[in-house]
């Protein structure tokens, strides 16, 4: 039987090894608790519907912006966080929640808005990076360590080539950058890693 | 310990500075040199605009007089603004506009970096956010001040100029009112002093690389934390607050 050390919360401020190991945040680790309640399980399948207004071949939980349901004494708690800071979609989910749970006769519901941990493209789903690549805009690479790094080049959604050139790092919105291929010649969107 | 009312202050000062550049980046909406950079402008402006809102709102919640983010935008005059004077200047010509946001950009990435380890968890969260979309404008400015600076005697002469009539406001980013600088003893704002060298590591190359000349430091105007403003800002105003000036209360 192999044991492992517990860590001390008191210490890991002061203790270099616990700085390399990543650690789960705690409201993460409470958002995959809210997504995997069995009771909480026939609302998130209702959210499903609640697309992404510019993008609607993605589910806001897949996008990562839908990240927990609370019942409450008082009521549904959805707690949801915002892409880009300007994004104007925000609004049109927040309400598209509402009026999705108001049809199925959920009430009363608060939408709350959490900015920390900041939402990232990490948390875009497998599913919804494929989804994303049919619909014609290349899904965003994984974020670097080099936080200052360009995007890499992604492959062209219509004919796979990875021989693509930037045209612009902003894009149709602040969620995309605009590429153009160089083999087949389409120029395309790509989500921008955040 | 600080008091509520230097916090409110201090927001209230990051809040007006996204609005009011993001108001003047958002004026080269439809006038920009090409469609690709008109596109890219708007962007910047909306992550600006967007960043204005989160401090705006979060200044709201502090305020004791009790005002709203819309309150807080649109319903204050010139000498209740705060915002740096850089901030505030005419987008002038197209490398004027891209010196003041490469020079401001590589002051953000600086600030922002050091605004998320704040001791406030709401300045914290909003710079966590920001800091994010502030690479991605550092990296566009960046590439122009290379492309018109090592690019045609015009672009080069232009940009230069810009350069020169803009550097004096630069200095006012690295000051601090004695408030400020309670907040930063309180590990809640970034001391803007020791951002300086950060700052240059992030012009200087730049400059030299675009054979740009780097302008003496030889003059420096102030003010704007003391809403003592330049002239252009009451115009910016006035564009800005029209409807709800016209319209009190009006919503769309």
């Amino acid at each position: 039987m192999v044991s492992f050390p517990i860590p001390n919360p008191e210490k890991m401020g002061s203790d270099p090894i616990y700085s390399r190991i990543p650690l789960v945040e705690a409201e993460l680790a409470a958002d995959r608790a809210s997504q995997s309640d069995p009771a909480l399980a026939w609302l998130w399948s209702l959210l499903e519907q609640v697309r992404d207004p510019e993008i609607p071949v993605l589910s806001v939980r897949e996008l990562g912006v839908l990240r927990a349901l609370e019942s409450t004494a008082s009521g549904l708690r959805v707690m949801i966080t915002p892409t880009w800071s300007g994004c104007p979609a925000m609004h049109t989910i927040e309400q598209d929640i509402r009026a999705v749970l108001e049809a199925a006769g959920v009430a009363p519901v608060t939408v709350s808005m959490r900015l920390a941990p900041a939402w990232t493209t990490d948390w875009i789903t497998p599913g919804a990076r494929e989804s994303l690549r049919r619909y014609g805009v290349a899904p965003p690479a994984m974020t670097s360590p080099d936080a200052g790094a360009a995007d890499p080049a992604p492959a062209c959604p219509q004919c796979g080539s990875t021989a693509t050139r930037c045209i612009s790092e902003f894009g149709s919105t602040a969620c995309k950058s605009l590429w153009q291929c160089r083999d087949c010649s389409e120029p395309f969107d790509a989500f921008k890693r955040l | 310990m600080h008091d509520t009312q230097a916090l409110f202050d201090y927001t209230l000062g990051l809040a007006d500075d996204s609005l009011v550049l993001g108001q003047r980046i958002s004026e080269w909406c439809s006038h920009a040199p090409f469609l690709e950079e008109d596109v890219a402008l708007a962007n910047v402006a909306l992550d600006y605009i967007g960043r204005a809102r989160m401090f705006f709102g979060y200044a709201a919640e502090l305020d004791g007089a009790g005002r709203d983010e819309d309150a807080l935008a649109y319903l204050r005059d010139c000498r209740q603004y705060r915002n740096l004077l850089i901030l505030e200047l005419p987008r002038g010509d197209f490398a004027f506009s891209t010196a003041r946001q490469f020079l401001v950009d590589a002051f953000q990435l600086p600030f922002l970096e050091a605004l998320c380890a704040s001791r406030d968890p709401q300045l914290a969260a909003i710079a966590g956010k920001a800091v994010k979309e502030s690479r991605y404008h550092y990296r566009r400015s960046r590439d122009w001040i290379l492309r018109l600076g090592d690019g045609t005697a015009e672009s080069h002469r232009r940009l230069q100029s810009a350069l020169e009539e803009i550097w004096g406001y630069t200095h006012e980013m690295f000051r601090a009112g004695a408030a400020e600088q309670g907040l930063v003893e309180a590990g809640i704002a970034p001391d803007r002093i020791a951002l300086r060298s950060r700052w240059d590591a992030l012009v200087t190359p730049v400059l030299e690389e675009a054979t740009l000349t780097r302008p003496p430091d030889t003059w420096s105007v102030d003010g704007g934390r003391d809403g003592i403003h330049t002239e252009h800002l009451g115009h910016l105003l006035a564009e800005l607050q029209f409807l709800q000036r016209s319209y009190p209360g009006l919503q769309w």
